[in-house]
């Protein structure tokens, strides 16, 4: 199969293209920039006047909901969003049922996937064993059954002595340990962020400092131990300062911001809106302004979508209650396009952080355009606006702090190795 | 954002919380509790405003005063009534609040009375019932009991009618208090000058200033020329999750006694939501002591729910 995309305007960051730029397909790769390959003819042709095409985006963190939770979503169901989200790349946390943390389950899943034959799954292992921070996991077994990393995914490590062996044991082999920092004590059922509107509306808070003190445990052990370390969903303006100054001294730490929460404060919560709890909370107009900037100034590597899709009765409970979470493959890209115009940034700053960055966090050959790639693309039109709503959605979750918006950043084809999975 | 308690022409559809409530309205149902004092004093203690309609209470926690008089206004204004303990029946069986709100919306309630231990079940039920049907909330977790806060400052309004030239005081455990949520809203709206919050700071929820009130530590110094004093119902449980060390220190450095008592102005009122903790917030002393209005707080309880509910019928 030979695609020909035509009059597109080509944004590939790790290879400093901007500019209109054909670009030719065979054989699953990228055959040609710029100019026809020899004897190339396409058996289709895309037209893509008016639209960008980027490379497929690579997400750090979307749920699949398989195996345990198909009530909530299956991977037919999210890989389909993932399509139509423009997604080609994809690491899923732990958190299944059962938990991630036995090599079987790990092929069993990668199997599955393939099988749809859409977007590239990755699994993240469990750290530890359940999850439960207590014993660590087989991580050489898990690695060679698909495991690119190593998470806990929103479950803390309670006992310190646990945290340092573990990345011990994973610096070892050089697996990176990817952990949300959450000091798991002074969150405890809480539900929104400490600040005025947790104090009006009577929600539990969890302090900004809930989050720093984990920053500063995870780095020094990190340190120590010499692990890689990627920093999940950071939501503070003090922890990103930390993160800056971590990586000043030369530290090597990654971290990524979850695209609500680069548009969201606790104020969105208005009367107890649902669809606002997310974990971790959103916060203050200054640590949402924080995060931004860290992202503009390359403290914050990448944007995910924390893809969470809830079924629609865990979210009908009061606030505290319903289920934590909102559904994001589908907004990732329309997201981060809003931030990148709200800040007044290009757009190839702004894809940057949705292709090259978190492939590059995930060491996979993906998010870029060069010659021989994986042909997985994303086309879309920048300027077409749509209404989050739940009918305008693949994903089984339907819910989301945005819906009832409208958002510019329509997905018009997706490509997977060279053939077009939504389009 | 539209406010989930309004019609679109301003007038109150769901009592849900004080906050975000016109003065208008505030006043509009304190003007019409009062008319309601004196049914109770009458040979026949009934009017036949909210004949035919059905109030169901909703509780899906304990209580007893709260349940007691809103049963007695809404059958002081001729309703029938059904009480509903949740916590014991459907609930236990796996029933979510929207299910048990559907059953009964499908016997034709017509006005909820709901009490839940989170933050927010009633907004959550307000947003989900037919629109002929209205929510009152009768406490939901921390974050509001406005008919507690309305009935408060109809005490106080009894007593003190000069709203705009009060300083008042509220003692205690702020940080879990609908009821101290309540208050600090209706008394900013009417307009109370200064609002003072006393509490260790274990028992102050963060950035509790920018709800409009001053935050003292030292009772002592928080006390001085008050003329209310609103005490706060302390748990039992505060004690074994490291908010405070035991009930003798809290009473020593909380607790209300004739001689903190003194430091407010000689004419100040005492209050309190009830139930009381006899030595542990307040002493007995105080609490039957001639300063005391706890009681007619009672009282004004049912007028003011009566009115609420009349109000409510009407819109």
């Amino acid at each position: 199969m030979k695609i020909h995309i035509k009059n597109g305007h080509l944004i590939d960051p790790k290879n400093g293209i901007d500019a209109k730029q054909d670009i030719y397909i065979a054989a699953g790769k990228i055959a040609g920039i710029g100019k026809s390959p020899e004897g190339f003819t396409a058996n289709q042709t895309i037209d893509a006047t008016n639209l960008v095409v980027i490379p497929g985006l690579v997400d750090l963190s979307a749920r699949l909901r398989e195996p345990g939770f198909e009530h909530k979503a299956t991977l037919e169901s999210e890989m389909q969003a993932a399509a139509a989200g423009g997604v080609t790349s994809l690491a899923c946390p732990p958190d299944t049922d059962p938990v991630l943390d036995e090599p079987g389950l790990v092929e069993m899943l990668k199997h599955r996937a393939k099988q749809l034959n859409q977007a590239h799954v990755y699994p993240l292992g469990a750290l530890t064993h359940q999850l439960a921070g207590i014993e660590i996991t087989e991580m050489c077994e898990l690695n060679e059954a698909g495991c690119v990393g190593f998470s806990q995914a929103d479950i803390a490590i309670k006992d310190t002595q646990v945290l340092w062996r573990a990345m011990q044991y994973a610096a070892t082999f050089g697996f990176t340990v990817w952990l949300r920092p959450e000091e798991p004590y002074l969150a405890k059922d809480g539900v929104a962020h400490d600040g005025e509107v947790a104090a009006r509306l009577g929600l539990k808070g969890i302090p900004a400092a809930a989050e720093t003190l984990a920053i500063a445990s995870i780095l020094r052990i990190a340190k120590e131990t010499g692990a890689n370390v990627h920093l999940c969903r950071l939501s503070t303006a003090e922890g990103v300062d930390m993160v800056r100054a971590a990586k000043k001294t030369g530290q090597k730490v990654t971290c990524d911001v979850s695209a609500n929460h680069l548009h969201l404060t606790d104020f969105d919560i208005g009367y107890f809106d649902a669809n606002v709890h997310l974990k971790p909370p959103a916060r203050s107009q200054r640590d949402k302004t924080a995060l931004s900037n860290g992202l503009a100034d390359g403290t914050i590597d990448a944007i995910c979508s924390d893809h969470t899709p809830v079924d629609d009765d865990a979210k009908l409970y009061p606030f505290a209650e319903a289920e934590a979470g909102a559904t994001g493959l589908e907004l990732l890209l329309p997201l981060t396009l809003k931030w990148a115009d709200d800040n007044k940034l290009s757009l190839s700053d702004a894809v940057k952080h949705i292709t090259q960055s978190p492939a590059n966090i995930l060491g996979i050959a993906a998010g870029d355009l060069s010659i021989n790639a994986s042909a997985d693309i994303c086309v879309f039109d920048a300027k077409q606006y749509w209404k989050i709503e739940p009918k305008a959605l693949l994903s089984q979750g339907k819910n989301t702090p945005f819906l009832g918006m409208e958002l510019a950043g329509k997905v018009r084809y997706t490509l997977v190795n060279g053939h077009v999975v939504h389009g | 954002m539209q406010n989930p308690q309004l019609t679109n022409d301003g007038k109150l559809k769901h009592l849900l919380s004080i906050d975000g409530l016109p003065k208008s309205i505030l006043n509009q149902i304190l003007d019409t509790a009062e008319s309601f004092v004196g049914v109770a004093e009458r040979e026949v203690k009934k009017v036949p405003l909210l004949r035919g309609k059905t109030v169901c209470n909703l509780f899906f926690e304990n209580s007893t005063r709260t349940r007691t008089t809103f049963e007695i206004a809404a059958k002081r204004l001729s309703a029938d009534v059904i009480t509903l303990n949740v916590s014991t029946s459907s609930q236990s069986k796996g029933e979510t609040i929207l299910d048990t709100i559907d059953n009964l919306t499908a016997m034709h309630a017509d006005m909820f009375v709901v009490r839940h231990a989170q933050s927010g079940a009633a907004h959550m039920i307000a947003k989900h019932v037919a629109p002929h049907i209205h929510v009152i909330n009768a406490g939901d977790g921390r974050h509001a009991h406005p008919t507690q806060g309305l009935l408060d400052v109809f005490t106080i309004r009894h007593y003190k009618p000069e709203m705009h030239n009060l300083r008042v005081a509220i003692v205690g455990d702020v940080l879990h208090s609908r009821v101290a949520r309540s208050e600090i809203h209706a008394l900013t709206t009417l307009g109370v000058p200064e609002i003072r919050v006393i509490a260790p700071k274990t028992l102050l929820p963060k950035d509790v200033e920018k709800l409009g009130v001053h935050v003292y530590h030292d009772m002592r110094e928080g006390l001085k020329n008050v003329d209310v004093i609103m005490m706060l119902r302390l748990q039992n449980e505060r004690m074994t999750s490291a908010m405070l060390p035991s009930s003798q220190e809290y009473f020593k450095t909380y607790g209300l006694t004739s001689e903190k008592l003194a430091l407010a102005k000689p004419d100040a009122i005492v209050m309190h939501p009830g139930p009381m903790n006899r030595g542990v917030e307040i002493d007995s002393a105080v609490a039957d002591g001639t300063q005391s209005v706890i009681l007619p707080q009672v009282t004004y309880g049912i007028a003011v729910r009566m009115a609420v509910m009349s109000i409510l019928a009407g819109n």
